[in-house]
């Protein structure tokens, strides 16, 4: 929607398509679920005035599925979903992910499990950051937090998953699809080298035939030198993508983290805990895969104790505690089931976490 | 937790432009160049319900865009009344449409102004623009988005659908200011 103003004001759902037609996405294939309606509504009228194809799928595996096609000839490609959705899609995401294919994939979080309801939520990062289908695989995992920060990584996960050939997941929430905030709509610029397009299927006049594949059946060792280039892949991204922002970590003694809407809402408890003069910092992880571990480990030297906030009974904490290698206790406060904090409330707990800490 | 946030609720009957409202101050406040949120609630609302929006106002960043107890409640209908009232921040602020609304607000610190927002849409020839009406009360009462920035945003609302909606809801925004500033 146009403002008059140089600024956007739409619902976050929207942000992340109309970024994603500007990075150059030029295929969309999805399925109505709630909270991420807007996605294919936005999609089917802008997608088309771009040049592009919108689909609307017979189904969320149908969708995953187009995406494995669309890729495969080169195209920019999306689906998006929430969390019930986002399983059914799985088996595709782990094809995809075994022949090496870029696509990008949006989960706006609801609760779970089962058909839950459609309330935001965090409980899908397991599935997002550990597996979610079959194999021995990983997405690149993007966790923004506010309207703005959407835009910009919708438009990084393209780039990334060009560059490494890996399908990228924003993991999103319910609230941050639903909510509007202005947005600066900063042109799409590459985030990274793109490598050249040299193994897509666009016809092979003139050429020796290619093959895009997840089935390696002979020789026997082919799966698993298959399995070795894609971790060996995976530990270029370890190395590359890690992501965090840090806020008054320096001199903390009490550090929270959180990511997506979570850490933005506990980012204000942070404020208020500092106006007091407690010293207390935030890490939000950007990527949550790759996770940042580093950090982490800096902080654990001066901080005596980590608070972990999450819309789910606790996820990501477990990342915190490998990454901090365990040297400080790491406390959780968070629920699931399609909760979210207020500010009040985190800053009540590090209130209370905050006098052990002194 | 922000000294320079307003949490503001717009609630009343699904169908009272509670959303288009919520959307119009939202965007006069980007107009402003606040920092502002707006968060609409979805999925299980019936027609006949109460549908309700919320909306942020800061100078500094917005933690949250839920707003558990506003600062400043337009409510459009008595249920909407019995269901903010109660909830209200110490001393907030209840613009109410006394059209629809057959009692007093009974907490003595909150500051009330009463406006017969569907009498005056009314008279303006469509009771549709009950909303625009109370959002004109609402902006001369509380001052916390500024009239000319509301009437761009009305005008950005509804250019793409007629002149003359836009010429009505203008007019609706300014009756309500003038209900409550003369």
């Amino acid at each position: 929607m146009k403002t008059g103003t140089e600024k956007l004001f739409m619902k976050g759902n929207e942000v992340m398509s109309e970024a994603a037609i500007r990075a150059g996405c030029r295929f969309f294939a999805g399925y109505p679920i709630t909270p991420q309606n807007e996605v294919p509504e936005y999609m089917s009228h802008r997608m088309p005035e771009a040049g592009g194809i919108f689909v609307q799928a017979e189904s969320e595996l149908a969708a995953i599925n187009m995406l494995f096609g669309a890729s495969a000839t080169g195209a920019r490609c999306m689906t998006s979903s929430s969390s019930p959705g986002i399983s059914l899609k799985q088996e595709g995401i782990s094809y995809i992910a075994g022949a090496e294919l870029p696509c990008v994939i949006a989960n706006m979080q609801r609760g779970g499990p089962g058909l839950g309801n459609i309330r935001a939520s965090q409980g899908d990062y397991f599935q997002a950051t550990k597996g979610g289908g079959h194999g021995d695989y990983h997405l690149i995992v993007l966790a923004p937090s506010t309207c703005q920060e959407l835009w910009t990584l919708t438009m990084n996960a393209f780039d990334y998953a060009d560059r490494f050939r890996n399908p990228v997941m924003i993991l999103g929430d319910g609230i941050l699809g639903q909510m509007a905030e202005p947005v600066e709509p900063t042109p799409y610029e590459p985030v990274c080298e793109l490598p050249d397009k040299d193994w897509i299927l666009d016809g092979c006049k003139g050429r020796e035939p290619r093959v895009i594949r997840s089935l390696y059946l002979r020789p026997a060792e082919a799966l698993a030198e298959h399995n070795r280039h894609l971790h060996a892949k995976y530990d270029r991204i370890r190395h590359a993508l890690p992501r965090a922002e840090e806020i008054a970590v320096d001199d903390a003694r009490l550090v929270v983290s959180a990511y997506g809407m979570t850490a933005r809402i506990a980012g204000g408890a942070v404020h208020e805990a500092r106006r007091r003069g407690m010293k207390v910092g935030l890490i939000r992880p950007i990527t949550v895969w790759p996770f940042p571990e580093e950090p982490f480990l800096r902080a654990a030297e001066h901080a005596r104790q980590f608070l972990v906030c999450e819309m789910s009974e606790g996820q990501m904490i477990e990342d915190v505690r490998l990454a901090c290698q365990y040297r400080r206790p790491v406390a959780f406060y968070g629920q699931g089931g399609g909760w979210y904090p207020t500010p009040e409330k985190i800053f009540e707990r590090i209130a209370v976490l905050y006098e052990e800490c002194r | 937790m922000n000294d320079s946030e307003t949490r503001i609720v717009i609630a009343g009957f699904g169908g009272q432009g509670v959303v288009l409202t919520g959307n119009v101050i939202a965007r006069a406040a980007m107009i402003d160049g606040r920092n502002v949120t707006l968060m609409v609630s979805y999925g299980a609302e019936m027609r006949g319900g109460t549908a309700n929006a919320t909306v942020v106002l800061s100078d500094g960043p917005i933690a949250s865009p839920y707003v558990e107890t506003p600062d400043v409640a337009i409510v459009l209908n008595r249920p909407s009344l019995d269901r903010f009232e109660p909830v209200m921040a110490p001393n907030g602020h209840v613009i109410v449409n006394r059209s629809l609304i057959d009692r007093d607000v009974e907490r003595e610190d909150l500051t009330v102004t009463s406006v017969e927002a569907t009498s005056i849409a009314h008279e303006l020839g469509n009771v549709r623009a009950t909303n625009m009406v109370a959002m004109g009360a609402f902006a001369g009462a509380t001052k916390l988005v500024g009239a000319e920035a509301l009437a761009e945003a009305v005008r950005l609302a509804f250019q793409e659908k007629s002149a003359k909606l836009v010429e009505l809801n203008t007019r609706a925004l300014h009756a309500g200011l003038d209900a409550v500033t003369s």
